[in-house]
């Protein structure tokens, strides 16, 4: 376990009411990490995967240290300055129209 | 002191509108979940403080928020709209098979009597219900597989429950309409369901008896006779005075009778409003003209309504849940237009005036009528 920094769109702030950047403190792969920020904050349940599948949603990306890991499993290590906590895991809404 | 509070759900954001009885000056709130469509926000009549909306979005899915102090502060609550089973497969625009899925709220429709209670209809296609102010919602399953879901199709909008309609005699008696599937009916709270669409004549499907396939657009009913129910289909007006066992048409002499929104004055259950939309292709006022037309006849006969509204030059397009009317002495009656304005007439349709003018697209207009 350790402090993961993850920085979340402004549609997901707003419905979060937190900063850009909050710190959860998960083991380092995604299905941790948004497990960790969907406990703390409830109302990004179904926001950024399917509830019950857990899948991402299709306009839901995820990029660290420079890389597009959205199809990464979710269950892979995170980059290692993640995990140390040196780099930013991004949630992003994809570039997909105004 | 009595007021009005109109509810505008917008392409970007909500809006509060609120005014006095006058309904002249009125004070502006928004956007409330700014960069989320929100298709629908509607008020509890058991309780005028608790609030519902439906902010949604393609990246994001959908979340519900509700209110308990008018709209002025929001908190969201459950968003997990799950079918019951297996929910098998129905038609597509090109006629394949295509399993269903949600995709978001359309219509929310508080209880009559439980501030706690909300219904809403959805894409695709269903109904749900929440019976804990929107923490958790089930699906009343009843609707869906009453038999012909699999022969449903969507409209160009989606294949959407957007109106409901309950009966405030009998909770237990519930109307939906579906686009492009029709009308349904439940007496029994909604266990089982029927389509009702007799009468209905839609050019678009091919034979002139087809239970279901209709694009109806939006129904109304006045609380003080629910047998009676007003439609605006994709193209005619039409009325049942028999609780939708048989529809006749009421298009009359209006310039075109397609057309999106319907309502009923509130006190006078026989005079109606629609606002004509040139065709289907078309999505804006014959003429750029903009008219509400109103008749006092329960249809047929027409009078356009044109004071306050631009007669020029106008290319905007009213949509289903965008129009609606409080219960005050003299009638108001609220539109909002996909150009952003929100217009309001304090005297049944006679004059207009602009409430704002340059909101993102309008989706839905509600109005709550405060004591």
């Amino acid at each position: 376990m350790s402090e993961i920094r993850v920085q979340l769109p402004a549609h997901l702030r707003q419905l979060a009411r937190c900063e850009r950047e909050v710190q959860v403190d998960a083991e380092a792969t995604q299905r941790a990490v948004l497990d960790a920020l969907e406990l703390r904050y409830p109302a990004l349940r179904g926001t950024i995967r399917d509830p019950r599948t857990g899948v991402r949603r299709p306009f839901v990306r995820f990029y660290a240290c420079e890389e597009d890991l959205s199809h990464e499993s979710p269950d892979a290590p995170l980059p290692e300055p993640v995990a140390a906590g040196r780099e930013p895991l991004l949630v992003i809404g994809a570039m997909a129209g105004g | 002191m009595s007021g009005v509070r109109v509810l505008v759900g917008t392409r970007k954001g909500a809006f509060v509108l609120t005014s006095d009885e006058a309904r002249r000056d009125w004070q502006v709130d928004g956007p409330h979940f700014p960069g989320w469509e929100v298709y629908h926000l509607n008020g509890s009549p058991a309780d005028p403080d608790r609030l519902y909306a439906a902010p949604s979005g393609g990246w994001f899915g959908q979340v519900i928020q509700r209110s308990d102090d008018g709209g002025r502060t929001w908190d969201p609550v459950g968003n997990d709209f799950q079918y019951i089973g297996d929910p098998g497969t129905h038609q597509w625009y090109d006629g394949s098979l295509r399993p269903w899925e949600f995709t978001r709220v359309w219509h929310l429709a508080p209880s009559t009597s439980d501030p706690d209670t909300v219904l809403a209809g959805v894409q695709d296609a269903a109904l749900f219900k929440t019976t804990d102010a929107g923490q958790t919602w089930t699906e009343l399953p009843g609707l869906r597989e009453q038999g012909n879901g699999p022969k449903w199709q969507p409209g160009a909008g989606g294949m959407c429950l957007h109106t409901i309609l309950v009966d405030p005699a009998d909770e237990d008696r519930i109307y939906v309409a579906i686009s492009a599937a029709g009308v349904f009916r439940t007496q029994d709270g909604g266990k089982n369901w029927q389509p009702v669409n007799k009468g209905l004549l839609s050019g678009e499907i091919p034979s002139a008896a087809a239970e279901v396939g209709h694009c109806v657009h939006n129904l109304a009913m006045h609380p003080s006779r629910p047998q009676t129910l007003f439609m605006q289909k994709h193209w005619d007006v039409m009325r049942t005075d028999d609780g939708a066992d048989s529809w006749r048409e009421v298009s009359g002499n209006l310039p075109t009778d397609f057309g999106f929104p319907i309502g009923v004055h509130a006190h006078e259950p026989e005079t109606i409003y629609v606002v004509p939309i040139t065709s289907d292709s078309h999505h804006f006022p014959p003429e750029g003209k903009l008219r509400v037309y109103r008749s006092r006849t329960g249809g047929d006969e027409w009078e356009p309504l044109t004071s306050g509204l631009p007669q020029e030059n106008c290319y905007v397009n009213v949509l289903r849940d965008a129009m609606a009317l409080d219960a005050l002495p003299e009638c108001g009656v609220y539109f909002g237009t996909t150009g952003g304005q929100v217009y309001g007439s304090a005297d049944g349709g006679d004059n207009w005036t602009a409430i704002v003018r340059d909101l993102p697209a309008v989706l839905s207009v509600e109005v709550q009528t405060l004591p």
